[in-house]
């Protein structure tokens, strides 16, 4: 499955809630402002397990679009909206945590 | 006109949804009309002036540059929460260095940023007039 995040980790619970029900084999792409998870700050820590499995994916424009390009956690993956309809191509179902 | 004192609260970031720049317009009508104008970046709203936005990717305005203009305006308190801040990962080095000219002062550039810890902003709140959250 591929787990879609847009909202900040910092304003809602839809990373939490995304991260309770994540499998081993899902992948989670934060887009909007949900790449603000992507950021090294203190809620980091919710998904460092995941992204050091390669697991964890961020829209570069968003990332861009906020300023925090120089800041993101270690090995989180940027991808374009090519990218991310790879991902969706690859990962079959998709939930949008809204 | 009766001046008030007015803060705008902003605590969302930039692009996720409507409310930063309806607030910063609000922004602008209320310095139009002379009005005393602070401004407060709390929560996730201190993204909102940080440096190096780029918004060509997602095909939105980045009307962070706007931020530049409030000095002309005479709204020159803009008030930052150290502890969101923080919480971020970000410092007072990482938002744009947004400054004013003082008339009082034969018009030196100072800085309209002011990084204060909650306990000084919830003193500031309360000798408002209308504090507004956005």
């Amino acid at each position: 499955m591929l787990h879609i995040v847009n909202k900040s980790s910092f304003e809602r619970n839809s990373l939490k809630s995304c991260l309770n029900t994540i499998d081993d084999t899902s992948v989670m792409l934060l887009i909007e402002d949900g790449v603000i998870s992507a950021a090294k700050n203190t809620n980091a820590p919710m998904i460092a397990d995941l992204a050091v499995q390669g697991r964890v994916y961020a829209l570069q424009g968003d990332v861009e679009a906020r300023g925090i390009s120089s800041k993101l956690a270690d090995n989180i993956k940027l991808v374009g909206y090519a990218g991310f309809v790879d991902l969706v191509v690859e990962h079959g179902t998709a939930v949008s945590w809204v | 006109m009766a001046t008030k004192k007015f803060m705008y609260l902003n605590r969302r970031s930039s692009f996720g949804t409507i409310y930063a720049i309806e607030s910063l317009e609000v922004v602008l009508i209320a310095a139009a009309f002379e009005q005393d104008v602070s401004l407060a970046f709390i929560d996730d709203g201190v993204y909102q002036i940080v440096e190096g936005q780029n918004a060509d990717g997602i095909g939105m305005k980045n009307f962070s540059k706007t931020f530049h203009a409030l000095g002309d305006y005479d709204i020159n308190k803009l008030y930052v929460s150290a502890e969101s801040l923080e919480e971020r990962g970000l410092s007072a080095d990482d938002l744009m260095p947004l400054v004013y000219e003082d008339e009082d002062d034969d018009w030196a550039e100072k800085p309209s940023i002011k990084v204060v810890f909650n306990v000084e902003l919830s003193k500031i709140m309360s000798e408002q007039d209308v504090c507004l959250s956005f």
